[in-house]
């Protein structure tokens, strides 16, 4: 795979496709319900990830230390509260059976513990709603931030670095991923430290109840652990299994829909079918396996939840009928057990969340870690020179190349008088848009210089330099706004007046005209009512509107109606007047009258000159022109 | 629609799922059992100082949560057997019916929401059903097992329950309804954010070409701010519902303790009932949590199976002719082909102006016919209608004399070559990207189709040749390369009828040509359709077809139409010009 930008095009064309893969990923994530048993992506380093991510929180701070102060006390509260309702129990059982010399029951005090029960649990309620309030808040401001720092990090990237990889990647990154971070950190926060502190909490009470009970209700722990971590991992071996039919499936199915006309043109429909049911077949094969190990976890924790319950009340009530235990102890210890094991369950399953959301966070963190840009150089002082000879560009002694190990441009010198059309043509693939990338600075030189009227343009802030160059690219991108939006996009100030006047001189107010919206019609991404060669005026439009010194023009190759096309070739015409110009060209026809033609092979420039010297030269350029023309020319013989 | 299309699917699952249903119900009360035993241990164990009655229910206790994980399990098991074997019905059913679509109804659907709808959609409703039969099965039969037995131990408490259980649901139906819509428009504000992202990534040349990144970062902050909002709202009202659980079960034992104090002071209650009663009650309100937090998976997977119905609920506008039928079969076997289109109209149902209308033309093997006329004329719906990926409104389509709609699907498969606009190539190698089109043919064969592809040199150069790989869709190759794999894909086969749909116009015009020329003998041996836009690659065809809004305007030589039609001298002119040719 090339790293080319002339490979963009074809990156688009799966864009879709990738980021819909993504898409499904992400939402079986958040379709989970017991995540025990179902592996995770594992992230490399989750100890320092995770730091990173709460250091991104520490802004919060003060926040998160209220937060940790309220979920222990709430916690603290909850936990309390078994025990008193115990106390309770044992005030009633100790009135009617009439032990420690009470007679009845002592109405009183077993009100006074009952009020101050409610108490503690109304407490423990405002605690932990605050808790998850305040919590919201502080993983929603720290993606809030995340989402701000890496769309900020969009605009810092070198090109080098997104046309290196993929766009689907890329998207994922910023889309699925950091959706995954502020799902799983929402989720598992709160329920882990939750969790975790009840833990601790429900422990420390047993122990004070009854150290033997507590001895009793800890051999759930080791126990449940050790069947999860069995049926664990016995399903994740089926969850794998499911993924890749999954995965299979889905290949499958995007193949045979997108390619549904040559599926049924070249007679396959019976052969695809044929497969799709095998895999099918596999995928539910694999399904039931993963489905019924990882629901099997849930009635198996039950189960040893139970055993320890039946434990805790024959031991118990072996022990209140010794009388060396009150039956409110027991009471007590039943509602610690429950709150035990369950917790034990949830912070298993939220710690793989958590593990899945940190995986994401490293894929995050690496984009953001990735080079940027060379800054701006501190002290762009704006030397405006006279009008007059505006667009004077030299390449002096360019060297570059997209690899190290593969020079592509050596020692390349060319100068563009104001005004002037420099041609470049060349076989797809030569590295024409390369010349692009350096004169618009998204690429930077390996040696030797650029400059525009005098100036070299690393001592340009980039934003003056492109402010300086207009574009138009094969690629029409629009953004999904209004045409007027897009027309003004490079000069969101220009009036009414000056947009119109652009939209004309690009023979884009025509078509507009015939939108029952006009200049208010919404592009979308499907085009809808706007051709792919109307996009391309639009794209001209725009650039008209910026009223450059210098152009770059790319000819649209792809399958634009013959009308359009001439409108296109003359409003790119009309553009040109008066600029220097840099075209990259696919039809020699276009160009003849360029001041100078630069061809291209191999990312090399092998000719340059005038078309009549070119000619002359009977070289390369000679023998591109045979090529066209002699097809070409045919048509009107 | 969900419970339609469950009821529609369940058919051949309707024992396991009577199954699951009473192994839930055994599980479930067996679960409930457990603190009525407990209470007995209490009141007459514990309190009379009988350990050998607490030991001998002790063990009672152990085999009735022994049955309950049996039951569990096998609920677990019987419910993973319905979900997942639904969702592979589901699936099958939605590829076949997919498979069996004209290329109207794909267009219709589109392929990737056709793509969703059988990967995510389907999944969502096989989740559905499992967690239906696993854990929502279970919560009706606690829940009321949970009142009858409260009830059984002491009427007088129940109203605690009466009043708790209705309080939970009533308090989650509340916050669970404000989290749905809250929820939707989370997911529409992540679109927005990612189709923002999106815009940036493949604009990035333009955004910086133009220095917007400025008003780009502002139009980001926007909707990052009302997705952060959103978000927070979500969470917030997430964060509601496990406290209110949790005080509500609370404040109910409470309250439980503080009546069920006054009826044992009154002799009206046993204390053991007091324990089983507290124990009853958590219960029954995790039941009815679990239900509600269920119920808000349902909205989800209702808008799935209403995606997933509307895909089985749409019929094909074409019908596969199966049975054979000896005579049409002999005329199918000759050697020479004729192709003949009569009075073809195809309209778009609802639509008021069909997209080709009163279309006829006829070719024999030998003859090119030529189709051009401006985007938007219906020259691929023209290709279609022969291909029979649809079938024409009025009018009819003969291969040899018999009408498309009686050949049968497999002769259908061996007729045609088509090299569509939009070359498509499937995962693997170069060479089962060829075999796609002949699957018996040798290397030989395929490196003669190359060869006439003007293929064969980048295959060599290829790591792997022949087997070089090939990603999804041809992702990895460039867009001339992908159409001249699919050409020679299209070439393999050597069918009898050439479809090519614009099969040129990644190519440049020196590569046209050396295409063109190498395909002259093999064409010979066919009829050739050539969609095109360039008049260069059409020139020499017997017959040109100039077609403008779905209407034959034209028919003729190059020659006869550059002095009868209007239409083709335009178009004949606007390229000439536009290349700089002759002027």
């Amino acid at each position: 795979m090339t790293t080319s930008p002339d490979a963009d095009r074809d990156d688009a064309a799966t864009d879709n496709g990738l980021a819909q893969t993504g898409a499904t990923v992400s939402e079986m994530r958040s379709g989970r319900m017991n995540t025990v048993g179902i592996p995770t992506e594992k992230s490399k380093n989750f100890g320092v990830t995770a730091k990173r991510l709460m250091k991104r929180m520490s802004r919060d701070l003060v926040v998160v230390g209220v937060i940790m102060a309220m979920a222990v006390t709430s916690v603290t509260l909850i936990v309390l509260g078994p025990r008193l309702l115990g106390r309770a129990t044992d005030l009633v059982f100790d009135g009617i059976t009439g032990r420690d010399g009470a007679e009845g029951i002592d109405f009183g005090s077993l009100h006074r513990t009952l009020e101050v029960a409610i108490g503690l649990y109304l407490a423990a309620y405002f605690l932990a709603y605050g808790q998850a309030f305040l919590l919201a808040g502080v993983v929603q401001r720290t993606m809030y931030r995340l989402r701000r720092d890496i769309e900020d990090k969009i605009h810092r990237l070198p090109l080098r670095y997104i046309d290196r990889h993929s766009r689907g990647d890329l998207l994922s990154r910023v889309t699925n991923d950091i959706d995954n971070i502020s799902q799983s950190l929402q989720q598992s926060l709160s329920q882990l430290m939750t969790s975790l502190l009840t833990i601790i909490g429900v422990l420390v009470m047993m122990v004070i109840v009854s150290p033997l009970l507590a001895l009793i209700a800890l051999i759930v722990v080791p126990l449940s652990i050790g069947t999860m971590n069995t049926v664990a991992k016995r399903s994740r071996v089926k969850f794998m299994a499911q993924w890749r039919h999954t995965g299979e499936l889905n290949g499958l199915v995007e193949e045979a829909f997108t390619g549904h006309a040559i599926v049924k043109a070249f007679g396959q429909r019976q052969q695809v079918e044929e497969r799709f049911a095998r895999i099918n077949d596999d995928l539910r094969e694999a399904g039931y396996g993963a489905q019924f190990l990882s629901g099997s976890i849930q009635p198996a924790m039950m189960f040893i939840g139970n055993l320890n319950y039946v434990a805790i009340v024959v031991v118990g009530g072996v022990k209140v009928a010794s009388g060396s235990l009150s039956l409110g102890d027991v009471q007590a210890f039943i509602q610690y057990s429950r709150q035990f094991t369950q917790p034990l369950t949830q912070s298993a399953s939220m710690f793989n969340v958590l593990q899945s959301g940190v995986a994401s966070a490293e894929r995050v963190f690496e984009l953001l870690d990735a080079e940027e840009e060379v800054p701006d150089p501190v002290s762009a002082d704006i030397v405006t020179s006279s009008a007059g000879d505006r667009g004077r560009v030299v390449f002096d002694r360019v060297a570059f190349s997209y690899d190290r190990n593969r020079p592509l441009i050596q020692n390349l010198s060319f100068v563009a008088e104001p005004g002037t059309t420099v041609a470049i043509v060349g076989p797809t693939g030569a590295g024409k848009t390369t010349l692009v990338n350096l004169l618009m600075r998204f690429y930077e030189l390996d040696s030797g210089r650029i400059t525009v009227d005098g100036r070299d343009i690393t001592e340009l802030s980039r934003r003056e330099l492109r402010s300086g160059i207009g574009m138009v690219l094969q690629d029409t991108w629009l953004f999904n706004g209004t045409i007027r939006q897009n027309i003004v996009y490079g000069r969101p100030d220009a009036t009414e007046e000056e947009m119109r006047a652009a939209a004309t001189a690009a023979f884009v107010d025509r078509f507009v005209h015939s939108l029952p919206q006009g200049y208010d019609t919404v592009l979308t991404d499907d085009g809808g009512s706007v051709s792919a060669g109307e996009r391309q005026l639009l794209t001209i439009a725009r650039a008209f509107l910026v009223n450059p010194s210098i152009l770059i023009l790319d000819e649209a190759t792809s399958s634009v109606d013959t009308r359009t096309e001439v409108l296109i070739q003359r409003a790119m015409k009309n553009l040109r007047r008066g600029r220097t110009s840099f075209v990259i060209a696919h039809r020699l026809s276009t160009i003849r009258d360029a001041t100078v033609i630069l061809v291209m092979e191999n990312g090399s420039i092998v000719e340059q000159g005038s078309h009549e010297e070119l000619l002359k030269r009977n070289g390369a350029y000679t023998r591109l022109h045979r090529s066209q023309f002699t097809s070409a020319e045919r048509v009107l013989d | 629609m969900l419970t339609i299309l469950l009821r529609q699917r369940m058919g051949p699952y309707r024992p396991l799922i009577i199954a699951v249903v009473m192994f839930q119900a055994v599980q479930s009360l067996a679960g409930l059992y457990l603190p009525t035993i407990n209470a007995n241990i209490i009141d007459r164990g514990v309190a009379t100082g009988d350990t050998g009655y607490i030991w001998r229910l002790g063990g009672v206790m152990i085999l009735v949560t022994l049955a309950q994980v049996l039951f569990a399990i096998a609920a677990v098991w019987a419910g993973a057997h319905v979900a997942v074997g639904i969702g592979r019905d589901v699936r099958g059913a939605l590829f076949h019916r997919v498979q069996m679509f004209s290329a109207r109804e794909v267009g219709q659907f589109g392929a990737p929401s056709l793509i969703t709808r059988i990967t995510n959609d389907v999944q969502q409703v096989q989740m559905l059903v499992l967690t239906t039969c696993t854990l929502l099965l279970a919560a009706p039969f606690t829940a009321i097992g949970g009142v009858v037995l409260a009830l059984r131990q002491d009427v007088g408490l129940s109203w605690v329950i009466v009043v708790a259980v209705p309080v939970v649901g009533v308090l989650l139906s509340i916050v669970v309804s404000k989290m749905v819509p809250t929820f939707r428009a989370m997911q529409e504000r992540i679109d927005r954010i990612n189709e923002i992202l999106r815009e940036q990534l493949t604009g990035v040349r333009v955004v910086r070409a133009f220095g917007r990144e400025p008003e780009e970062k502002a139009r980001f902050a926007v909707s990052n701010s009302t997705l952060t909002d959103t978000a927070l709202r979500g969470g917030r009202l997430m964060g509601l519902m496990f406290p209110t659980v949790t005080v509500i079960v609370n404040l109910s034992s409470v309250a439980v303790v503080w009546i069920g104090a006054d009826r044992i002071a009154l002799g009206e209650m046993e204390i053991g009932s007091l324990v089983a009663f507290l124990t009853y009650l958590t219960q029954i309100l995790m039941a009815v949590m679990m239900a509600t937090f269920m119920a808000a998976l349902w909205p989800r997977a209702a808008v799935s199976a209403e995606r997933i119905s509307e895909v089985l609920a749409t019929e094909s506008s074409i019908r596969l002719t199966e049975n054979a039928d000896p005579a049409r079969d002999l005329a199918l076997s000759a050697d020479q082909y004729s192709l003949e289109l009569r009075h073809v109209e195809f309209r778009f149902p609802g639509a008021d102006a069909p997209v080709v209308s009163d279309l006829s033309f006829s070719a024999v093997t030998g003859e090119t016919v030529a189709i051009i006329g401006s985007t938007g004329s219906g020259k691929t719906t023209l290709v279609n209608l022969i291909a029979r990926l649809i079938d024409p409104t009025r009018g009819e389509i003969r291969v040899n004399g018999i009408d498309l709609r009686d050949i049968p699907e497999c002769v259908l498969g061996t007729l045609y070559g088509l090299v569509p606009q939009r070359p498509y190539l499937f995962s693997g190698t170069v060479a089962s990207n060829l075999l796609y089109g002949k699957p018996d043919a040798t290397e030989a064969e395929m490196w003669g189709a190359l060869e006439v592809a003007q293929a064969a040199d980048f295959v060599r150069a290829m790591p792997g040749g022949l087997e070089a790989r090939i990603a999804q869709g041809g992702a990895n190759v460039s867009g001339g390369q992908r159409q001249r794999l699919s050409l020679a894909r299209a070439l393999i086969r050597q069918p009898h009828i050439y479809l090519f749909d614009d099969a040129f116009s990644a190519l440049d015009l020196a590569t046209e040509a050396a295409v063109r020329q190498r395909l002259v003998p093999l064409t010979r041996r066919a009829i050739s359709l050539i969609v095109a836009q360039r008049v260069s690659t059409i020139r020499d065809a017997t017959r040109i077809v100039v077609v403008e809004d779905g209407h034959v305007v034209g028919l003729g030589t190059h020659d006869e139409l550059l002095h009868s039609c209007e239409t083709y001298e335009e178009i004949v002119l606007s390229q000439t010009q536009a290349s700089g040719v002759g002027s």
